[in-house]
């Protein structure tokens, strides 16, 4: 559809190329698109005038794209033709929907940095909240508690879901085989309060009623992670070639030394990826700390007795149950945020670097 | 170094499919020996047995017995994992380790089956399985590189390389050169040629005048429809079965009348 | 690997060497364990829920009773939520796969993967603070003048946290994952089918409608039902957004809003003893019951898909 409108033959300058004849031209849709907002802000601008309401920048966009659509939509009927004047429409509700999606994103991330950045500094990083009232404190307490409890669900779920993918890949058959897919699908499903319910059942048989504890965290993560872990490393493993096994397996190398030394280390970036984008998912996780690890306002580097604080459940606390002085409360809780926001993101990145670096290069 | 081996009435199955049927040749030591046939017809199959490669396909098996200089590969107890010690493979795809240097690919039999050599009979040994690959030269100075950043016909000599450095009796190649340039090619059919002094080479090609031009005898295959198990149809000297064979449908194919 | 070949030739039988069985054993273990742990939670939450679904309750006759309005929260404002956002996510991955620039498109891509990768407890943030305010002119504005419709019947919440807003922040946060789906879906239409629609003078939708849309329809009905699972059991932005009161209303801009099971779970267990534990439990048991049936459907549907459409 390209082709049909470029610039007319150039022996031909003067004369109308036939071909688009009937067509707007390119730059229609942005000149129309420029007066319907226009319009749209003189309408707004009108209607805050009338009730005496501040002139609102939603209200121009909203009244501009719906003026824009119908714009181009009666524009192009009448000189293009229903068909055209259909795929106009679409392509500017298409596009609307996408702007309008990032328009959360882009508030999300403006709104945590501008509110985060009250309370980014030092005391915020080495101060834990014990005997803070009002101002003050710190996330530290929080910060450990999310490295180890974090660290205790890789821990667990690592290696659980490395091996498990290996079974899937090189050894599985049958119905043992079969279960296991069906059930890390259920295991995908789980919401994670469930999975936090289900590390309280556990621990609370051993602990008894109320046990707190930073390990029952671990677990419930790793309930969430397991699932993770095993279907990316199986979908690397899945990748390296057959030829490469075989190869092995033809010098006379036994099977498990195939896959612990051609196989694993030529899925190395991709498994290493995979993990580092699960721990970045469960970091965030609030609902099953909530439940078994409890809040504190104290350091504990136990992860074994105890309740443990952790960054995402130290932001939703502060930010729901605020003593005097609201606003210090409310200032650490969008701090927290911005900080659980930039480890996210950085294991993300961290995920997407190992990816492009590491992964074995393809012939040439 | 090298050793006779002898098929005795083999055949071969993909689960309940009988792939292939009958299959009774024997193979002399220090010699070139060429499986043609058209597609299908259970000569790679055959080839893989030999050193129980298709038992990676899960369901396969075979009835029957191969001996290995009278020692029978399929005898009760016996290790896969020796047998693909002594009878090496090089595949129809280059595929050297693309985690491995160069140095590392050619020593990764070794390597890889956890056995310790000092450096420099590590480095001894990669330059002798390298010279042997006819590799030697073109290499020698980029040891370190990865092996994915050679050439196919480099790659596919590395291969080689590869499978002669834990010094095997047997070497089965299955059509090593379908996926390499004229010129290429030409470097491992000499190869072959020199390797023959040391190796009892079995070689899968689809090429007629490969098979000519390296082997001493030739077997060709074939099946009677889809579904049908491949036999061995006839088995000699490589001079005659080009020029004067005993069987039609085997000149037919030789001669490009079909397949 | 030594078991290859099956009782026909019982003389393969090889020794199989101890490093190779031990390896083989870890990684079948680390399978079993995986099916362990899912007969564990189902045990122990069945356990600790069985004395609430047999015992005598403090305050509700049955617990049944109690957990149907919490069962109707968690429905209505999941339904909500995929109600607006299945259709913009199939025109954000209809934009990055069928509009945007080529170089441009990965971009994007990325940019709404990042949406998934947010934090929940953050979008709680951003919905109480941003989000809520924002939107209750808008809902005092319709209990005004369309009150008349049930669904906005007045008076109109005074926070703006209702239930609608809860299924706003939800829409945002299962965007990404439906998105991200139907990109993958729609990138695999068949070249071909594209190409014949386009050559017979299609416009873009044409060629869209004719040639994507059919293809991918299973593939986006499975994802909307993975996006639903995902709704169904989000627990803290619902928890911090909703200001409930446990009613069974449709009203979605009232301030008596209907909760959610994860969320009054998240609201409660911290200070709960007693049998109140053993009844969030056993709701938390049919929250698990509610999402494995909308994710066995959706596993149900992709599976027949793949095995009927091939490629």
């Amino acid at each position: 559809m390209t082709t049909t409108t470029s610039a007319p033959a150039p022996a031909r300058r003067q004369a109308e190329n036939p071909l688009t004849a009937g067509q707007l031209p390119t730059w229609s849709p942005w000149a129309i698109l420029g007066g319907a907002l226009l319009v749209g802000a003189a309408i707004a601008a009108l209607v805050a005038g009338a009730s005496g309401s501040r002139f609102s920048i939603v209200a121009t966009a909203v009244i501009g794209f719906i003026l824009y659509l119908v714009a181009i939509t009666v524009v192009s009927q009448l000189i293009e033709g229903g068909r055209k004047a259909t795929d106009r429409l679409v392509t500017g509700v298409v596009t609307g929907a996408f702007l309008l999606a990032l328009i959360p994103l882009v508030s999300l991330v403006v709104t945590v940095i501008a509110n985060g950045m009250h309370r980014f500094d030092v005391e915020f990083f080495t101060y834990t909240m014990r005997n803070i009232v009002g101002e003050g404190g710190g996330v530290l307490h929080a910060i450990v508690g999310t490295l180890l409890v974090t660290l205790w669900a890789a821990i667990i779920s690592v290696p659980v879901g490395i091996f498990t993918a290996i079974y899937l890949v090189e050894y599985g058959k049958g119905r043992l085989s079969q279960a296991i897919t069906f059930f890390v699908d259920v295991m995908t499903g789980i919401p994670s309060i469930v999975a936090g319910l289900f590390a309280y059942a556990l621990f609370a048989l051993f602990a008894g009623e109320g046990v707190r504890s930073g390990f029952g965290g671990a677990v419930a993560l790793s309930l969430l992670m397991i699932p993770t872990v095993v279907r990316s490393t199986e979908e690397m493993l899945k990748l390296v070639p057959n030829d490469l096994r075989e190869a092995s397996l033809a010098l006379g190398v036994p099977k498990w030394l195939t896959i612990a030394k051609v196989v694993l280390p030529t899925a190395l970036a991709g498994i290493v990826t995979g993990v580092t984008l699960a721990i970045a998912r469960v970091i965030g996780e609030t609902a099953p700390l909530l439940i078994i690890a409890g809040f504190t306002t104290n350091m504990n580097y136990n992860v074994f007795d105890g309740r443990m604080m952790t960054l995402p459940v130290f932001a939703y606390n502060q930010y729901v149950s605020p003593g005097v002085q609201e606003q210090a409360y409310f200032d650490r809780a969008w701090t927290a945020a911005l900080v659980l926001i930039l480890i996210v993101m950085l294991l993300n990145i961290v995920a997407r670097l190992i990816a492009h670096f590491f992964a074995p290069k393809a012939g040439r | 170094m090298s050793k006779r081996i002898e098929i005795n009435d083999l055949d071969v199955y993909y689960g309940a499919f009988k792939a292939v049927e009958g299959v009774s040749l024997e193979i002399e030591p220090r010699s070139v020996t060429a499986f043609i046939g058209p597609s299908g017809c259970g000569k790679s199959t055959v080839l893989r047995t030999i050193n129980r490669m298709h038992e990676v396909i899960a369901g396969a098996y075979v009835d029957g017995e191969i001996l290995l200089d009278g020692a029978n590969l399929y005898g009760p107890g016996v290790d896969p994992v020796n047998v693909r010690r002594q009878i090496g493979m090089v595949f129809q795809r280059p595929n050297p380790f693309p985690t491995m240097t160069i140095r590392e690919n050619v020593l990764a039999g070794v390597l890889l089956n956890n056995r310790r050599m000092s450096k420099s009979d590590q480095d001894d040994l990669v330059e002798r399985s390298l010279r042997g690959a006819n590799l030697w030269n073109e290499v020698k100075d980029r040891l370190g590189i990865p092996g994915s950043g050679l050439s196919g016909g480099q790659q596919q000599r590395l291969c080689i390389a590869r499978a002669i450095a834990v010094s095997p009796d047997v070497l089965l190649m299955d059509e090593p050169c379908s996926a390499l340039d004229p010129i290429s090619t030409l470097a491992i059919e000499d190869l072959i040629e020199e390797l023959k002094q040391e190796y009892t080479i079995v070689i899968v090609t689809h090429n007629m005048q490969q098979a000519s031009r390296v082997s001493d005898k030739t077997a060709f295959f074939n099946i009677a429809g889809t579904g049908k198990p491949g036999k061995l149809i006839e088995y000699d000297e490589t001079t005659k079965m080009f020029s004067n064979p005993s069987v039609q449908s085997t000149e037919d194919y030789v001669s490009g009348r079909f397949g | 690997m030594t078991t290859a070949a099956p009782a026909a030739t019982t003389r393969a039988a090889a020794p199989n060497r101890p490093a190779d069985v031990i390896f083989k054993a870890v990684s079948t273990t680390a399978g079993v364990l995986i099916l362990l742990a899912l007969a564990g939670v189902a045990i122990f939450l069945v356990a600790q829920a069985v004395p609430a679904l047999i015992g005598p309750l403090p305050e509700d006759d049955s617990f049944w009773a109690w957990v149907w309005p919490l069962t109707f929260g968690t429905l209505w404002s999941s339904f909500l939520a995929m109600l607006m956002a299945v259709p913009i996510a199939i025109a954000i991955a209809l934009f990055i796969t069928h509009y945007a620039p080529r170089r441009v498109a990965s971009v994007l891509g990325y940019a709404i993967d990042l949406l998934a990768a947010i934090p929940s407890v953050i979008y709680g943030l951003w919905g109480i603070a941003v989000l809520a305010p924002f939107m209750q002119p808008a809902y005092t504005w319709l209990a005004q003048n369309l009150g008349w419709i049930p669904l906005f019947t007045p008076p109109a919440s005074g926070t703006g946290r209702t239930i609608l807003t809860a299924a706003i922040v939800l829409a945002v946060m299962v965007l990404p994952i439906i998105t991200a789906l139907c990109r993958e879906i729609f990138l695999q239409t068949p070249r071909l089918n594209e190409e014949a629609s386009l050559a017979l003078g299609a416009t873009r939708w044409e060629m869209i409608r004719m040639a994507v849309l059919p293809h991918g329809r299973s593939g986006i009905i499975a994802s909307s039902i993975l996006g639903l699972g995902r709704a169904l059991g989000e627990t803290m932005a619902v928890a911090m957004v909703l200001a409930s009161a446990g009613a069974v209303t449709f009203v979605v801009v009232g301030s008596q809003n209907p909760s959610t099971i994860a969320a009054n779970i998240a609201l409660r267990f911290p200070e709960a003893h007693g049998i109140t534990v053993n009844m969030l439990i056993g709701s938390g048991l049919v929250l698990f019951a509610i999402t494995l049936l909308v994710n066995a459907i959706s596993r149900w549907i992709i599976a027949k898909t793949t095995v009927d459409g091939g490629r």
